[in-house]
């Protein structure tokens, strides 16, 4: 697939513990494995704790970008986690920015402890349709949850990337990159996640 | 099959940097490899450690950085090729070995990487470890890409043998720790015999014929790079303004120039090869414009030491312009960026810039401010850690005498804000927490009344307490050592050490006691589960208050995250919605506003707590806390 710009930069978001290290780094062999460019930044160590995570992916066709990305040029947006999405849009969200979103928030311990408060969903949902060209959202967490295992959510969003189709990426690449980095025990509810993804996103 | 080991020579791959340097040393014929985990560093050893048995190689977690850097000089004095990573604290530790051993030289291919953690992402400190290389006259390489990360690696090796010094390689958060596509080559197959000539032996003494020794070696060095096509100029004969960049540097200011789009105005001198530097190369490249603009992480080590060259040579090069940190044009401070980059080059060239309509991002901005809460950082739920702390609050103010907690390096450094109740207060390097508590703990001849404790994890015990407790002992230190013994090396990504009863390649291994090594240097010592909070406390308050000397308690419980990969939930944790009186109820929200796990969360419409199902781990610890006995356990 033609890349709509060079370097297309996507962001994946969330908070520490939602995978999305692993999801940057399964998407990316998607994507090398189609021979494209691919350069990965990501948060780690102590951001890994309950902290606000990003991964940055520049996926080119000729060259190797730098791990980060510059201010206001995200291109697509895939948040684990609303209030994140509004966090990453602050600093990288352009008008042209599409944004796919996981519904289900995660509150923090300033929130829990009561020293801030958490915004009504929709109320986030609705400022970030005011701040993309186009936004698909899901509440991935529950399905996740649903087949057992918050765990899933990351890859249920994966899914539901493959499915809104911005990307070149393909149900069997994710099946081949999964046989690749994980025991071949976890491939069937994997794959089941990546499908629910797909069935149930949509476009707002 | 790991894609780090294929021997698929061409193939291109998604590696991490820190993946790259291990295929380089693979690559390379790498036999022994040692490190102490310390991120960004972690996994240039851990992913070796995994593929050690099908590659033939010897990989160990040793138990700090210096024994680690010993480890592989053995290797290099019997003649086989070594690589050794650590942090930039790590090299702290190492530097009293490595200053030797650069005098004593070394004889197979021996690399030492050390990954530099800029803003302190995942570190106790911002720190840039070049200075070593030219404190020690020590070759230093700095990769600026994953395929770079993996060929500096290669040629590391092979200069090491040629000068018969250890070769630095510095990497940073953004190479280390970011991904990008990587063509491999071939993993030779040789398996040279390891013998240690006793004809030559290594000795650092006498210093001073030996440090001239390494003075020629560092000259040589200087010769071979100015060759290194590991430096570069990129740009038009003779630009408005040159940027000299080395490391990650490098790919902010193409990014830069592209943002900007001044490829006609601005080159890049690239610099892979940073000490010795080269310096006819340089004198060269700096006669191709008088404006110049250093971009490195962390200390301006090329804008000092270009400055320095240009000096030597002033007359000659005649007036020119450096800009970078002392003019502050750069921060001083802090990881680089794109963002920062791009402006730098920007206010030289007096142009604009405008990455987004500046309405778009004041509407923005305004969203994020109205909308999103801040997200401190706390324990993970379910960790042992949060319960420790809890019962230190808990037994310090019971005690009552003020007691302070002096505090490590691992996870249970968070122990600082509001997950550890802001209990620990002070933080400083690997092992401190017990050394500080050596001096603390003599100071009741002075006058001081308040108990001491210091909190230190496994593996940081073993790592640099251990000296600490023995002196403490021995010197008759008054004070509590509270060991949150997690069986894992938590923060780095769950390495094992030596308690744990297996290795870097997971063979089993002899366990080092902690009870047993405590015990055995003189201190008293118990254990308690810091899930079962009560006895916790009362423990804890027990030995503040007993007779003086150094007491050991020893709190444990596996990481939270180790015992989820083995076993589901212990208990399926549940708020009674009848029980729990919310606002009323008298205990100021307890489980929500002070205890504040993760896994629990204060649902506004019903005013009550309740648990995330997403988030509760099902270590039951919050039910020993609500004094209404809402939070309910049952066994999973």
């Amino acid at each position: 697939m033609f890349l709509s710009k060079d370097p297309f930069n996507v962001i994946i978001g969330g908070v520490g513990g939602q995978g999305n290290v692993l999801a940057s780094q399964i998407l990316g062999e998607m994507l090398v494995s189609q021979e494209y460019v691919v350069t990965i930044g990501e948060t780690y160590g102590a951001s890994q704790r309950g902290g606000a995570v990003m991964s940055h992916l520049r996926i080119s066709n000729k060259d190797q970008f730098s791990p980060l990305i510059p201010e206001g040029q995200c291109n697509l947006l895939i948040s684990l986690e609303p209030v994140e999405g509004l966090r990453i849009l602050d600093t990288y969200g352009n008008p042209r920015v599409m944004t796919l979103l996981n519904t289900r928030p995660i509150h923090p311990i300033d929130v829990i402890s009561g020293n801030a408060t958490y915004p009504e969903v929709s109320k986030v949902i609705s400022k970030i349709k005011e701040l993309s060209r186009r936004v698909w959202t899901l509440n991935a967490t529950e399905i996740a949850l649903e087949m057992g295992d918050p765990i899933f959510s990351n890859i249920v969003m994966l899914g539901a990337l493959c499915a809104i189709d911005v990307l070149p990426i393909h149900r069997q690449g994710f099946e081949m990159i999964i046989r690749e980095l994980l025991p071949s025990r976890l491939l069937e509810e994997n794959v089941k996640a990546f499908d629910k993804g797909g069935e149930v996103v949509q476009e707002i | 099959m790991s894609s780090v080991a294929q021997n698929a020579p061409g193939k291109t791959v998604l590696l991490m940097g820190n993946e790259a340097i291990a295929r380089g040393a693979l690559e390379a014929g790498v036999k022994v490899c040692a490190a102490y985990p310390g991120n960004p560093s972690s996994e240039i050893i851990g992913t070796l450690a995994k593929i050690a048995g099908e590659m033939g190689l010897h990989v160990e977690w040793s138990v700090n950085e210096k024994v680690a850097l010993e480890v592989t000089a053995a290797a290099s004095l019997a003649g086989l090729r070594g690589l050794c990573a650590m942090k930039q604290n790590g090299l702290n530790v190492a530097s009293d070995f490595l200053l030797n051993l650069n005098l004593t030289g070394t004889d197979g291919g021996l690399v030492l990487v050390v990954a530099d953690d800029p803003s302190g992402v995942s570190s106790t400190n911002e720190e840039d470890s070049r200075i070593y290389a030219k404190l020690g006259d020590l070759p230093l390489l700095e990769p600026a890409t994953f395929q770079e990360a993996k060929e500096m690696t290669k040629t590391a090796f092979e200069m090491s043998e040629q000068l018969g010094l250890p070769v630095l390689i510095r990497s940073v958060t953004r190479v280390s720790h970011a991904r990008g596509n990587v063509s491999l080559d071939e993993i030779p197959k040789a398996s040279p015999k390891p013998r240690f000539e006793n004809s030559r032996p290594r000795l650092a003494f006498p210093p001073v014929p030996t440090h001239k020794a390494l003075h020629e070696k560092s000259e040589k060095a200087r010769q071979m790079f100015e060759e290194s096509s590991f430096n570069s100029y990129r740009g038009p004969e003779t630009p408005e303004l040159m940027v000299v960049t080395s490391g990650s540097g490098w790919m902010y200011a193409l990014e830069g120039v592209i943002n900007l789009n001044v490829r006609n105005k601005v080159g890049i001198l690239k610099l892979g090869t940073t000490w010795p530097l080269p310096e006819n190369f340089l004198l060269e490249n700096l006669k191709k414009t008088d404006r110049i603009l250093f971009i490195e992480e962390v200390d301006p080590f090329l804008e000092n030491n270009v400055k320095e060259i240009y000096a030597q040579n002033c007359f000659d090069l005649g007036l020119k312009a450096f800009f970078g940190k002392a003019s502050k044009n750069v921060p001083d401070i802090g990881e680089l960026n794109p963002e920062i980059v791009t402006r730098a080059i920007q206010t030289l060239l007096s142009i604009s810039y405008e990455p987004r309509p500046p309405d778009y991002a004041q509407r923005a901005h305004e969203a994020a401010s109205d909308f999103v809460p801040s997200r401190t950082l706390g324990f993970c739920p379910g960790c042992p850690h949060r319960a420790t702390y809890w019962a230190i609050k808990m037994a310090l103010a019971l005690d009552g005498r003020d007691g302070f907690v002096l505090g490590d390096i691992g996870c249970y450094g968070l122990g600082m804000g509001p997950s550890g109740f802001g209990q620990m207060k002070t933080i400083h390097a690997m092992g401190s927490g017990t050394g500080l508590a050596c001096g603390f703990g003599q100071l009741d001849r002075f006058g001081l009344e308040q108990p001491v404790v210091a909190v230190c994890g496994d593996s940081t015990f073993y790592h640099a307490a251990m000296p600490a407790l023995v002196n403490a002992y021995y010197n008759g230190a008054n004070f509590l050592l509270l060991l949150l013994d997690n069986s894992a090396t938590a923060m780095t990504g769950f390495q094992p050490h030596p308690g744990t009863g297996s290795t870097a390649t997971g063979e089993t291994a002899p366990v080092i006691d902690l009870r047993a090594v405590c015990e055995g240097f003189g201190a008293r010592v118990e254990v308690v589960d810091p899930f079962d909070v009560s006895a916790t406390v009362e423990t804890m308050l027990r030995l503040l208050q007993d007779e003086k000397g150094v007491k050991v308690l020893i709190l444990k419980r596996e990481c939270a995250l180790v015992s989820a990969k083995r076993q589901k939930n212990l208990y399926k944790v549940e708020v009674d919605q009848d029980r729990c009186l919310g606002e009323s109820c008298g205990c100021n929200r307890l489980c929500t506003r002070i205890f504040k796990c993760p896994g629990l969360m204060w649902d506004v419409t019903t005013e009550k707590a309740r648990i995330d199902e997403a988030i509760c781990t099902g270590c039951g610890v919050c039910a020993g806390i609500c004094p209404a006995s809402a939070i309910r356990k049952e066994v999973a």
